[in-house]
C-alpha cells in the first residue's frame, strides 16, 4: 500500500492511460470523419475487432508491429469497404447494417481464432518503445509520457493533422458540405457519395489501427471480443466532440485514465471487480452525456443517405 | 350498406383491391425467405474454408435443434426469453427508437428477479413469488431505461448511443451484484441463491418445456394488438414514422417516448425474470448470454410484426439450441450463430433495396 | 466565349448557347417535360412561365445535370452533348440558383464559394476575394465573404449563390423561383441584376410563376403548361406590347382562359361583426433558429377572411402554431367565441373549434406511409366513434373516411393507398376535410394554396370562401398577395414576427400592403 504513491506508481498509472487511450482516439477520430461527412459508423465496432485480429495475425507470423499495424488497417478499411458500399452507395439503413457488421466480425473473429489456434492465446514479445531524447529523462513524466511506441506519437500528430484538413483543406470544407448539405456539395460538382465513402474508409483504417494497437500493444495477445465497446466509445467521443478533434484527444484520455486508474487500484490490492473497472469509462460518458448531451449538434445530414434530385 | 356499395362505385375507391394481394404476400415470402437460403450459403463457404462440411453441421443442428425431442423442448424453453425480447423491441423500433440496450435490461432484470425469488418464496406463496419477482425485473429495468428515454424525450439526445452505453453499464453491474451484494454465502462460485426447481414456472404437460413460452407467446401477440389496433399503438406508430406529425396532431410525443421507453424495457425486463423463474433458477457470475443484439435481427426480419416474429424468434431458438450442441459435437464454436444472422441482415437488407428498385423500375 | 457585342444583333441572330430539342422526362405515374424544344440564347432573359407542376423544375434539374432527359437531346453551342452531372454542367458553364437554396449553412460564405475544388488542394481564400470584388462590383452586389451562411437573409444567401454562378464563368444563369423569398425590393433589384448580366452577353434563365415578373423582366418567354410548352413570345412581340396585354395574351396560353377568371370575389358577410376569435398580445420568444413574435393582436369575425400577408419566415408559422397550441407562448392570450384558449393543448383547441390548416403537409400534417382513412383522423386517435375504449373500429374509420372522400372530392386508389402516394391537391383535400370536419368555428389557413395546380388552387379557394361564408371565422395566411387581395376583408402584415398594420380590402390596398411589407408606412 505504501507504493501508491510512488514515482514508479505514478509513471505506470499515466502510461497506462496513454496506452488505454490510443485505442478510443484513432476510432474517435475515424468516426469523427464518418459524422463530420454525414454517415453514422455503427459497425465501427466491427472494424476494429476486424483489425484487432488482422493486425495480431500480421504481428504473430511477421513478427513486425510495423507489419501487424498495416494488416489491422487494411482489414479496418476491408470491412469498410462493405459498409460503404451498402450504406454509401447503396443507401441501407446505416444502424442495421451497422449491427450486423459489428455481430458478424465479433462472430467471424472469434470463430477463426478458435480454429487457428484453438483455446491458446500466443503472446507477442512487448512491443518496442521509441524515448523520445531528453523528454524522456523527465522523472515520473519521461516514463510516463514519452516513452511509448512510435505509433503513439503518430496518433497525437493525426489530431494536429486533421485539425489542419477541417479548417485548412478543401477535402475539410466537402466533409463538411456532405454532412450539413449534401446537395449543396453535389451542385458545387463534388461527388457526394464518393465523398463520404471515401471519410467511411479513413474511419475504418482508423479503427483497424485503434483495434491492432489495442491487441498488439496493449494487450500483446488476440482474445475473442477483445475490443469490449471501444468502437462504441469512439462513437461517443465523436458525438460530444462534435467536429473538433482536439476534443476526441482530451475525451480519450479521460477515458483512458479512469481505466488505468481502476487497473492500478487493483495492483495496488484495493480490492475491486473487474467489472466495476469496466464500468468507469461508461459512467463518465453518461455523466458528461447528461450533463452535455443538450442537443449535440450532429450534422443535418448525418443517417440519410444521399440520392441526388430527391427532395 | 347497399349506400356504401354505391358510392363506392361513385368515386374509384377500393378498385385496385383483392387482386394483388396474393402476389404481395407471395413476393413478400420470396424477400424474406430467398434472404434466409442464400444466407445459409454464404455461411455454408465460412464453414467450408474451416473444413466442416456445411451439410454436416446444418444437419446436425437441425437434429438437435429441431427434430430431436429433448432439442425440440429445448428449443422452445429457450423461445420464452426471447419472445419478449421481441416483444419490447418492437414496441420500441415501431415507435422509431432503436432501444439497443436489451442485454443490459436483461440481466438486471434476471440478476433482481435471482435474487429476491429464492429469498421472497420463504415468506410468500409460490405464485406470488413469481409475480413479485416478474414485477421487481420489469421495474429495475423500465428505471434503466429511464436515463435514456428522458435524455431523448426532452434534450434530443440520441438514444442509439445512450442506450448502449446503458446497456454496458447494465452487464456490469449486474455482474457487480452477483459478485458482491446478491451472493449465495452458500457456494464458493460467486452466484446468486438457487431458486428450489419445484418453486419455478411450472413445465408444460409432461415435457421440459417451460410455461414460460405460454407467457412470451402471449405477451407478444398482445403486443403485436396492442400496437395495430389500439389508439395507443397508433400514437405510437404515428410518433415513430413522423414525429412532426405527432406534435401537430397534439400528442404528447414527450410523455409517449418516454412510456415507450419503460415499456419497451419493461418487456425485456421480463423476458429476464422469465427466464431466470422458468429456467436458470439462478444467475451465475458472468453470466450474459447477450440474446439482447441477436433479437434484433429477428425483429428486423419479422418486419415488426409480432406473427412473424414467433416464427422467426423459433428459427433463431432451433439455431442457438443446435449451434450448442454443435459446438461441443462438431468443435465449431456458437460464435457462428452470430456470423449467420448478420449475414442473413445483411443480405435481408440488399433484398429489400433490390425489391424497391425492381418496384421503380416496373413503375416507370 | 460568344461574343461580348451579341446584344447588339437582331435577336433572333443571337447565339444559342442551350437548345432543347424534344426533350422527355418522365416519372412514375407522370410526364414531367413531354418534347420540349427551347433555345437559350446569349444576352437574352428567357422567361419559363408555369404554373406548379407545369414541369419547369424537372427541365432545370435536366439543364444542371441533376436528371437526364428520357428522350430527346441537349445541345450546347449547337453539338448534342448529354450533360451528365452537376459538375459536368458547370464544366459546360451552365450555373444554377436553386429555389431551396444550395449553401452550407455552417460555413462562411468564402468557405461555401471555395467548394467544389479539388480535394488535394487548399482553398485559396485570398485569390478567390480579389476574384469575387472584380466580379460583384459592377453588378452592385455587397458580400462579406467572413459571415457565416446561416446568418444571412435569404435576400443576401441568393445574391451568394449568384456571385458562386458568375465565379464558375458561367455562360447561362438560370434562377429557379428566384423571387419566392424576397421582398419587392429586392425583387427589383434582381429584375436589374438580370438586365445588367445580358448586357455583358450571358444569358438568364428565369424561373416563375408569377406573371407580372415574366412581363417585367424577360426579353423572351416561354411557357409550359403540365409538361408542355404551349407558346413562346418573343422579343419583338414583348416590346410591341402593353403590359396589360402582355399579361392576357400569357394568361390566356398559360390558362386557355382569360384573365379575368382569377377575379377577385370576397365573401359576403353578415352584418353581425362580433368577434369570434380574438388575440391579444401574443408573445413568443424567439428559438435558435426560428423568429420570435411580438405583441401580437389581432380579432377575426364571423364569417370574416382575415389576411396575414408577408415575407416567409416572418413568424408566421410561429403566429399558426401558436394559436393551434403546438407551440408554447410566452405571453398573451386568445379567446374563441368568448371561450379562452390559453394553456389548452392542441386537441383541446381543437374540440372548442379551433383547427389549423397546415403548410407542411407531408412534413407534418400527414403520415405518408399511412392509409388515406387513417390521415383524416390523425387529430382524433383515440376519440370515439372510431376507437371505443381505445381499440379501433375499422368498420367506423372506413365509413367515414369514404363519406369524406365522395364530399371532398378526394381522388384516391383506395381507403388503404398511403397517402404520401396522392398528389399534393389531394393531399390537400385530405387536411381540409380533416380540419372542416363537424365543430370548425375558426379555421387557419397557411399557404394552402402553396404548390398546387390551378384547378385545385382555384377550388381550394372556393373552399375557403365557403367556409367563410358559412360564418366561420378565417385566418388566412399566405405569401401571395394577389391571392390576399382576391379574397380577403382585411389583410394584415407581419413583418420580424410583429403585426405592422392592418389595411382593409379594397382600391389600392395591394400598393399599400407592399409597402409595409418592405417597411415604408401604409
Amino acid at each position: 500500500m505504501g507504493g501508491f504513491l510512488s514515482e514508479t506508481f505514478l509513471a505506470a498509472l499515466l502510461f497506462g492511460a496513454i496506452t488505454a487511450a490510443i485505442p478510443l482516439l484513432l476510432a474517435g477520430l475515424g468516426e469523427q470523419m464518418s459524422e463530420k461527412a454525414g454517415v453514422l459508423n455503427i459497425g465501427i465496432e466491427g472494424m476494429m475487432i476486424a483489425g484487432a485480429y488482422a493486425g495480431f495475425l500480421g504481428a504473430y507470423y511477421s513478427g513486425s508491429f510495423w507489419l501487424g499495424f498495416a494488416t489491422g488497417a487494411a482489414a479496418g478499411i476491408l470491412v469498410a469497404a462493405l459498409m460503404a458500399l451498402l450504406c454509401v452507395r447503396l443507401g441501407l439503413n446505416q444502424i442495421v447494417i451497422g449491427i450486423a457488421l459489428t455481430l458478424g466480425l465479433e462472430g467471424l473473429t472469434a470463430l477463426l481464432h478458435h480454429f487457428q489456434f484453438s483455446r491458446s492465446y500466443p503472446r507477442l514479445p512487448a512491443a518496442q518503445v521509441t524515448p523520445i531524447p531528453l523528454l524522456a529523462e523527465i522523472p515520473v513524466f519521461g516514463p510516463a509520457l514519452f516513452r511509448h511506441h512510435l505509433i503513439v506519437y503518430l496518433a497525437v500528430a493525426a489530431v494536429f493533422a486533421m485539425i489542419w484538413v477541417y479548417r485548412r483543406t478543401q477535402l475539410g470544407l466537402n466533409l463538411q458540405a456532405a454532412g450539413d448539405k449534401p446537395a449543396a456539395l453535389d451542385v458545387a460538382g463534388i461527388d457526394v457519395v464518393r465523398t463520404r465513402t471515401a471519410a467511411v474508409l479513413f474511419t475504418g483504417g482508423m479503427a483497424g489501427l485503434g483495434g491492432a494497437y489495442l491487441a498488439n500493444v496493449g494487450a500483446g495477445l488476440f482474445i475473442p471480443f477483445i475490443t469490449n465497446g471501444a468502437g462504441f466509445l469512439g462513437i461517443v467521443l465523436a458525438m460530444l466532440a462534435r467536429g473538433r478533434p482536439l476534443w476526441v484527444l482530451a475525451g480519450a484520455l479521460i477515458f483512458g485514465g479512469c481505466l488505468s486508474l481502476t487497473t492500478a487500484a487493483q495492483v495496488a490490492g484495493i480490492n475491486v471487480p473487474t467489472d466495476v473497472i469496466q464500468m468507469v469509462p461508461f459512467l463518465a460518458v453518461m455523466a458528461m452525456l447528461v450533463l452535455f448531451g443538450r442537443r449535440a449538434s450532429l450534422p443535418a445530414a448525418l443517417g440519410i443517405p444521399y440520392e441526388r434530385g430527391a427532395r | 350498406m347497399s349506400g356504401d356499395a354505391t358510392s363506392a362505385s361513385a368515386t374509384p375507391l377500393d378498385a385496385s383491391g383483392g387482386g394483388g394481394s396474393a402476389r404481395d404476400i407471395g413476393r413478400r415470402l420470396l424477400i424474406t425467405l430467398g434472404p434466409i437460403v442464400v444466407s445459409l450459403v454464404l455461411a455454408g463457404c465460412v464453414l467450408l474454408v474451416l473444413g466442416i462440411n456445411p451439410l454436416a453441421y446444418y444437419g446436425y443442428v437441425v437434429d438437435r435443434g429441431l427434430l430431436s425431442p429433448l432439442g425440440l423442448q429445448q428449443t422452445l424453453t429457450r423461445m420464452a426469453p426471447l419472445l419478449f425480447l421481441a416483444a419490447g423491441l418492437i414496441v420500441a423500433f415501431r415507435a422509431g427508437m432503436w432501444n439497443l440496450g436489451g442485454d443490459g435490461q436483461f440481466l438486471l432484470g434476471a440478476v433482481t428477479a435471482a435474487a429476491s425469488a429464492p429469498l421472497l418464496v420463504q415468506v410468500l406463496p409460490g405464485w406470488l413469488t413469481l409475480v413479485a419477482a416478474f414485477v421487481i425485473a420489469t421495474v429495475v429495468a423500465m428505471i434503466w431505461s429511464l436515463i435514456p428515454a428522458l435524455l431523448r424525450a426532452y434534450q434530443g439526445v440520441n438514444e442509439i448511443i445512450t442506450t448502449l452505453m446503458m446497456s454496458f453499464l447494465g452487464v456490469s453491474l449486474a455482474n457487480v451484484l452477483v459478485k458482491l451484494v446478491f451472493l449465495d454465502p452458500a457456494t464458493t462460485v460467486p452466484q446468486t441463491r438457487t431458486l428450489p426447481v419445484e418453486d419455478r414456472l411450472p413445465r408444460l404437460f409432461e415435457t421440459t418445456v417451460t410455461s414460460g413460452l405460454l407467457f412470451g407467446l402471449v405477451t407478444i401477440i398482445a403486443v403485436h394488438l396492442m400496437m395495430t389496433r389500439t389508439a395507443f399503438g397508433l400514437k405510437l406508430r404515428v410518433v415513430g414514422a413522423n414525429p412532426r406529425a405527432a406534435v401537430h396532431a397534439g400528442l404528447n410525443v414527450p410523455l409517449l417516448t418516454v412510456t415507450v421507453f419503460a415499456l419497451s424495457a419493461g418487456l425485456i425486463g421480463m423476458g429476464g425474470a422469465v427466464d431466470i423463474v422458468g429456467i436458470q433458477g439462478n444467475v451465475r457470475a458472468d453470466w450474459n448470454p447477450a440474446y439482447g443484439l441477436a433479437v434484433i435481427p429477428v425483429v428486423f426480419l419479422a418486419r415488426m410484426n409480432g406473427f412473424a416474429a414467433i416464427g422467426f424468434v423459433f428459427l433463431l431458438s432451433v439455431l442457438s439450441i443446435g449451434g450448442e450442441s454443435a459446438a461441443r459435437r462438431l468443435g465449431v464454436p456458437q460464435n457462428f450463430t452470430m456470423v449467420l444472422v448478420s449475414i442473413v441482415l445483411i443480405t435481408l437488407a440488399v433484398a429489400e433495396y433490390l425489391d424497391h428498385r425492381f418496384n421503380q423500375a416496373r413503375r416507370a | 466565349m460568344p461574343g461580348m457585342q451579341t446584344t447588339t444583333k437582331p435577336p433572333e441572330m443571337r447565339q444559342a448557347i442551350v437548345t432543347l430539342d424534344g426533350v422527355t422526362k418522365r416519372f412514375p405515374g407522370i410526364i414531367a417535360n413531354d418534347r420540349v424544344d427551347l433555345v437559350i440564347r446569349a444576352g437574352e432573359v428567357h422567361v419559363l412561365l408555369g404554373e406548379n407542376g407545369a414541369g419547369k423544375s424537372t427541365l432545370i434539374g435536366m439543364l444542371s445535370g441533376l436528371q437526364q432527359p428520357d428522350e430527346g437531346r441537349i445541345l450546347i453551342d449547337g453539338k448534342a452533348m448529354p450533360i451528365r452531372s452537376p459538375s459536368h454542367a458547370l464544366s459546360l458553364g451552365i450555373g444554377t440558383v436553386f429555389q431551396h437554396n444550395m449553401l452550407v449553412p455552417s460555413l462562411t460564405v468564402a468557405e461555401n464559394l471555395a467548394l467544389g475544388g479539388k480535394w488535394w488542394q487548399k482553398p485559396r481564400l485570398g485569390e478567390l476575394a480579389a476574384r469575387v470584388d472584380e466580379i460583384a462590383r459592377p453588378l452592385g452586389i455587397n458580400i462579406n465573404l467572413d459571415a457565416v451562411v446561416s446568418d444571412l437573409s435569404l435576400g443576401e444567401q441568393q445574391q451568394v449563390e449568384i456571385v458562386r454562378a458568375l465565379l464558375r464563368n458561367s455562360r447561362l444563369l438560370i434562377l429557379d423561383e428566384a423571387t419566392s423569398m424576397l421582398t419587392p425590393q429586392g425583387i427589383a433589384e434582381l429584375g436589374a441584376l438580370m438586365r445588367r448580366l445580358v448586357e455583358r452577353g450571358l444569358a438568364v434563365v428565369f424561373i416563375t410563376h408569377k406573371l407580372g415578373e415574366a412581363a417585367e423582366f424577360g426579353d423572351r418567354v416561354s411557357v409550359l403548361k403540365l409538361g408542355r410548352k404551349v407558346g413562346e413570345i418573343g422579343p419583338d412581340r414583348l416590346r410591341s406590347l402593353e403590359h396589360d396585354e402582355l399579361v392576357d395574351e400569357i394568361v390566356s396560353k398559360m390558362f386557355g382562359r382569360n384573365a379575368g377568371d382569377g377575379a377577385i370575389s370576397i365573401p359576403d358577410r353578415p352584418a353581425n361583426d362580433e368577434a369570434l376569435l380574438a388575440v391579444r398580445d401574443l408573445r413568443v420568444l424567439p428559438g435558435k433558429d426560428t423568429s420570435g413574435l411580438e405583441a401580437i393582436s389581432f380579432m377575426v369575425g364571423r364569417g370574416e377572411i382575415l389576411g396575414v400577408a408577408g415575407i416567409d419566415g416572418n413568424g408566421q408559422k410561429q403566429l399558426a402554431e401558436a394559436l393551434a397550441g403546438q407551440r408554447r407562448t410566452d405571453g398573451g392570450s386568445v379567446t374563441l367565441a368568448g371561450r379562452s384558449l390559453d394553456g389548452l393543448d392542441v386537441g383541446k383547441r381543437r374540440e372548442l373549434g379551433l383547427r389549423y390548416l397546415t403548410d407542411d403537409r407531408l412534413g407534418e400534417g400527414t403520415v405518408g406511409t399511412f392509409p388515406v382513412s387513417i390521415n383524416y383522423f390523425l387529430k382524433q386517435i383515440g376519440e370515439p366513434p372510431f376507437w371505443r375504449s381505445g381499440i379501433e373500429h375499422s368498420r367506423e374509420i372506413n365509413t367515414h373516411a369514404r363519406d369524406l372522400t365522395r364530399q371532398f372530392d378526394v381522388r384516391t386508389p383506395s381507403l388503404s393507398t398511403p397517402v404520401g402516394r396522392l398528389s399534393g391537391g389531394n393531399i390537400q383535400k385530405v387536411l381540409i376535410a380533416r380540419e372542416l370536419a363537424e365543430g370548425a368555428r375558426a379555421v387557419i389557413f397557411n399557404k394552402p394554396t402553396y404548390g398546387l395546380d390551378l384547378a385545385n388552387t382555384q377550388a381550394t379557394r372556393q373552399r375557403i370562401r365557403d367556409v367563410a361564408g358559412q360564418g366561420l371565422a378565417v385566418l388566412l395566411i399566405s405569401t401571395d398577395l394577389e391571392e390576399l387581395l382576391s379574397m380577403c376583408h382585411r389583410i394584415a402584415v407581419m413583418s420580424q414576427g410583429r403585426l405592422v398594420g392592418t389595411i382593409a380590402n379594397g382600391a389600392g390596398a395591394g400598393e399599400r400592403v407592399g409597402r409595409l411589407m418592405i417597411g415604408l408606412a401604409a
